[in-house]
């Protein structure tokens, strides 16, 4: 059966007609027009498809759109600023190198993005306890750390900075 | 994905009677980790999916130093692992909680489902069954509760009958001086299902053991008690010779099978290592 569901996705209200056994990645990608979130293996195992629902991250593969109703998703291309500026995370990704082909990175700054929420200065096993649900098939994961380091490191900085002003 | 029909029932009585008048395909709902990928690659057929995420009363989580910890069917592996006290009440618990897919799975997962999918792999089982948890469910003829262990009767099976649905679950409050492990094996340390999973848990006085409860997963169709590792173990003193003998005597206690991941003497050898591990372990923490 088909069914009208709202989502507020990256804070815009969209209705969406959806069946519901379609999953939330399914409709991002096609409903919404949304490509960034990227489909690897639909069944939970890569990450790639990883997006925040109220703020926790989630595999959109293994959750129905149905019941995403009225909850607030957060994709890759709410990332940047209203303003178009890169996320810091994003930033470090070019910086580094961090991505290869580029497939897994929506997923993995998602879930870096609500690391560094949860935990502003995580230790290098803090960082691959977050990721182990995130799989690059292209690289090792040396830049993408260095990346996610040396953004943590610049947020931190920018909200010092917030602090003492 | 193949099709199927969704409801999203607003008491237990209500999705009750949808599961009994949709029949053998129709299926409760929780976090949907399982059912989903079973769905995806044709594992299983389901019709129906009867979500109980709209029931009330199955969310929380309640800690009583008497009772002990109560958790309803919707609470996710995630909300657990992350809730202070845990970690120290239940260490075996929040172990096992951890190495259960990645943070995006625990987001979902509720720890009653992994209950109710009855893996023989399933991580939360083995430390829950060597705490004494007790799973609550609804039937239409009121409110069940029996112990954990009693619950599965094979793989994928559990006492559960069409229209029942698991409520929650009550771990007790542990005993003084009570400790406790689990110890999940597999080829990699994330994403990657338990190879064989040993929990322990008992009481010591000294480096005297009683009530010892030793569960072991992946080696046998449901998750067993280790019952005669636990006889050796209980109103011993732990030296090396009590440990090493609970260590043979729990590779009789189990009858793995070989498949893709291991081979059955592997696994039944491993259970020798793991459960003399999982003791030292739990007698370390508290030393
Ligand atoms: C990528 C990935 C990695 C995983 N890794 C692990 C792992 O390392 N260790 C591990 O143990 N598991 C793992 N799992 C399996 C899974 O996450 C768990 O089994 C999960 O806890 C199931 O809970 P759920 O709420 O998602 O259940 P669902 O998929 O919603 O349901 C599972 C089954 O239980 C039944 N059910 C659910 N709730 C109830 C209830 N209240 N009453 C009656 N029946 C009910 C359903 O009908 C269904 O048959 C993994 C899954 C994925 C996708
Ligand atoms: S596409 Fe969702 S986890 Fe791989
Ligand atoms: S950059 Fe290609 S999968 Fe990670």
């Amino acid at each position: 059966m088909k069914q009208i569901v709202e989502l507020i996705i990256n804070g815009d209200s969209h209705d969406v007609i959806v069946e519901e056994h379609r999953s939330l990645l399914d409709t991002l990608r096609e409903e919404a027009g949304l490509t960034g979130t990227k489909k690897g293996c639909d069944v939970g195992d890569c990450g790639a498809c990883t997006v925040l629902v109220d703020g926790q991250p989630v595999n959109a593969c293994l959750m129905l759109a149905v019941e995403a109703s009225g909850k607030r998703v957060e994709t890759v291309e709410g990332l940047q600023s209203a303003s178009g500026a890169l996320h810091p995370l994003q930033d470090a990704f070019m910086r580094h190198g961090a991505s290869q082909c580029g497939f897994c990175t929506p997923g993995i700054l998602m879930m870096a993005r609500q690391l560094l929420e949860e935990n502003p200065d995580p230790t290098d096993e803090e960082i691959r306890f977050g990721l182990s649900g995130n799989i690059c098939r292209c690289t090792g994961y040396t830049k993408i750390f260095d990346a996610i380091r040396s953004a943590a490191q610049e947020m931190r900085t920018t909200r010092e900075t917030e602090v003492t002003l | 994905m193949r099709r199927f029909a969704y409801h999203e029932p607003s008491t237990l009585e209500e999705a009750s009677k949808l599961l009994v008048e949709l029949g053998d395909d129709a299926y409760v709902f929780a976090g949907g980790t399982d059912l989903l990928v079973e769905i995806r690659e044709r594992l299983r057929k389901v019709s129906h999916l009867v979500n109980i995420k709209s029931i009330p009363g199955i969310r929380d989580i309640s800690w009583d130093p008497a009772t002990g910890l109560t958790l309803g069917a919707l609470v996710t592996a995630r909300q657990l692992e992350t809730l202070t006290g845990v970690q120290q009440t239940y260490p075996n618990f929040a172990e096992a909680l951890r190495s259960l897919g990645s943070i995006q799975v625990r987001n979902r997962a509720t720890v009653v489902g992994n209950i109710c999918r009855a893996s023989p792999s399933a991580d939360t089982i083995p430390p829950l069954i060597a705490d004494g948890a007790i799973i609550h469910y609804y039937t239409p003829q009121g409110m069940r509760r029996m112990p954990l262990s009693e619950f599965f009767t094979g793989p994928g099976r559990t006492v559960l009958k069409r229209g029942e649905i698991a409520t929650g679950i009550i771990l007790p409050a542990p005993e003084a001086n009570s400790v406790r492990a689990y110890i999940k094996h597999g080829r990699r340390k994330a994403m990657e299902l338990a190879t064989v999973g040993v929990a322990v848990s008992f009481v010591r006085e000294g480096n005297r053991c009683s009530q010892a409860r030793i569960a072991l997963g992946a080696v046998g169709p449901t998750v067993v008690r280790a019952t005669g590792a636990e006889a050796i173990l209980n109103g011993s003193l732990l030296d090396d010779d009590v440990i090493d003998r609970a260590g043979v005597q729990a590779m009789n206690d189990c009858t793995p099978i070989s498949n893709v991941r291991a081979s059955a003497d592997y696994r039944r050898e491993m259970v020798n290592v793991l459960t003399r591990r999982a003791v030292r372990t739990a007698l370390e923490a508290t030393a």
